[in-house]
């Protein structure tokens, strides 16, 4: 019992492993705040599914790269945009999505299992794309990840406020000259974006735990529109450096911890909400 | 706030017709909306209601005719209309309180995130108040009642002071007292600002009292006149092509008759546009 948990926790030379991996942590930092910002939308437009899905065709096209020897990274970004390339023209409105990423999302997975049965290498590398990676990020990662960080966020920046109209209303803000089917397909490819760059550190199959959980905790306490970003961020960011410097003290995958931290959050705040919901949405004056 | 005192027209139709897959939904309208004017629009499933205020907003284009908005040619965000949409619940987790709802009629539209500002505070509570909803001001959109979100949607669409509102069946699934409510701020907007009122509904009772003139589209044809020459058995029958009843009730119009087969068939012809 308790090998088993020093294989979760174990702190020993923890100052040493720190060091090797901070290029991991400013990794995890910066996917926080990126994933934060994305989450939001990703609430309010519904698409924690093709979240789902465009990770599962991500992590197809990661172990494609891997197989043939090319950037991992270029692969699960590739996947990605061909999944949010498909979602979004093919699946305009809502059923027709959902059918389509159930389609999409198995086929992905199969092809992802293939790749990986095929590819003769570190079984550490397979094993990472699906359940993340702490070690793996290195200088170019690096760059890469900032470089589409810096396109996700402007992007975001630049149709927040279309974008969250359209989100909360599609008509009037058609009605009102908001250019509503432009904005999808863009959002999508910005989404398939960062869905690509989580795949690296948190893996396939957990993508979902720092690109729906946070801002679904952040919408249990406020109704805010500055401080829902603002808390998803702060969650997301938390559960990503968080998890990252809890797995160094121990030798299983990155992703419980990180996966355990959000879904504690998300708790804590729907415990927090279940109040406020009772109080009617408003904080009384005291 | 002033009136605009004009007696231009606030919008004008043109010899207007629209097609939908081959099927023509109405041709050959003219039509001139002024100042103040409540102008109500009904029909069968189908008809072309919902079209002529995309054709209005300038995200439809008219198969022939023109559309003129404020003497210009109708053209998307036009700041001179207002839109309210059906009513629909909105998400009770949507992350907006009631005045961010508002705040989206005033620069939803606006590229970047925006910042606060006096004259856009001073906008957004006049807009409130304009509909009694500065009480819940700050709740949380998704957990206002279905009459209270759609008060504020007005609010969105009453925010920048438009020329010309543009209803589409805004009292759908509201309970009478609140169809009244809604009806009574749009009527008394007109009033206080001069503001033209274009108002597609099903059901005609709930905003009797206050309409000036019926546009009634059915069968590919259309009348237009005041609610006491349009809403009669002659003219009804005339448009749908067979036999229908009007019977005036106290202060309510039943209408019996209208074909079911022919609203169900149009019913195919709905544009899938929408959600």
């Amino acid at each position: 019992m308790s090998g088993i948990w020093h294989r979760i926790f174990d702190f020993t030379d923890y100052g040493e492993l720190l060091s090797l991996v901070h290029n991991s942590i400013i990794a995890g930092a910066v996917l926080g705040v990126v994933c934060g910002l994305i989450s939001t939308f990703v609430m309010m437009r519904d698409l924690p599914f093709a979240v789902h899905g465009i990770s599962e065709l991500s992590f197809a096209g990661a172990s494609a790269a891997l197989l043939g020897g090319v950037s991992v990274v270029l692969g699960s970004i590739v996947g990605s945009l061909v999944a949010a390339f498909a979602i979004g023209a093919l699946g305009q409105r809502a059923r027709d999505r959902n059918s389509i990423i159930g389609v999409l999302m198995p086929f992905g997975l199969g092809l992802g299992v293939l790749f990986l049965s095929l590819y003769q290498g570190r079984a550490a590398n397979k094993f990472g794309l699906l359940t993340g990676q702490i070690v793996a990020v290195d200088t170019v990662q690096m760059h890469w990840l900032i470089g589409i960080s810096l396109i996700v966020v402007a992007a975001l920046v630049i149709m927040w406020r279309p974008l969250s109209f359209a989100s909360t209303d599609s008509e009037a803000a058609a009605a009102r000259g908001v250019p509503v089917r432009l904005l999808s397909p863009i959002f999508m490819l910005v989404l398939g974006l960062t869905v690509a760059m989580s795949v690296q550190v948190v893996g396939a199959l957990l993508v979902l735990s720092i690109i729906c959980t946070p801002a679904a905790a952040a919408m249990r306490v406020t109704a805010s529109p500055v401080l829902v970003p603002v808390l998803s961020v702060v969650f997301a960011t938390v559960s990503t450096v968080g998890g990252i410097m809890l797995a160094l003290g121990g030798s299983v995958p990155i992703s419980p911890y990180i996966t355990t931290l959000s879904f504690t959050i998300y708790v804590v705040c729907r415990t927090i909400g279940l109040a406020r919901h009772q109080r009617g949405g408003v904080r009384r004056p005291t | 706030m002033t009136a605009i005192v004009s007696a231009e027209p606030v919008l004008e139709l043109q010899d207007a017709s629209l097609e939908y897959g081959g099927r023509v939904l109405w041709s050959g309208v003219n039509l001139d909306v002024r100042p103040g004017e409540f102008l109500a629009v009904l029909g069968a499933n189908g008809s072309g209601k919902t079209s002529l205020l995309q054709a209005i907003l300038g995200l439809r284009s008219l198969t022939g005719g023109r559309v003129l908005v404020g003497g210009a040619p109708a053209r998307r965000g036009s700041r001179l209309i207002g839109y309210v949409p059906q009513q629909r619940r909105l998400d009770p987790l949507t992350p907006l309180r009631a005045r961010d709802l508002v705040g989206q009629g005033i620069d939803g539209h606006r590229w970047g995130i925006g910042g606060p500002s006096r004259i856009r505070r001073q906008q957004l509570e006049r807009a409130l108040a304009s509909v009694g909803a500065s009480a819940y001001a700050d709740r949380p959109i998704g957990m206002l009642s279905g009459g209270e979100q759609q008060r504020i949607r007005i609010a969105q669409a009453l925010a920048t002071d438009p020329r010309l509102l543009l209803c589409d069946e805004p009292l759908l699934s509201l309970d009478l007292q609140h169809q009244q409510v809604v009806t009574e701020l749009v009527d008394q907007r007109r009033r206080s600002n001069d503001t033209a009122v274009v108002f597609v509904t099903h059901e005609i009772n709930p905003i009797l009292p206050y309409v000036d003139r019926v546009l009634y589209l059915a069968g590919s044809r259309f009348r237009i006149g005041s609610v006491g020459e349009v809403m009669t058995a002659q003219t009804l029958s005339s448009l749908y092509g067979v036999p229908v009843d009007v019977i005036r009730v106290g202060a309510r119009i039943i209408v019996a008759g209208v074909p079911d087969s022919q609203v169900h068939e149009l019913d195919h012809g709905r544009h899938p546009g929408s959600p």
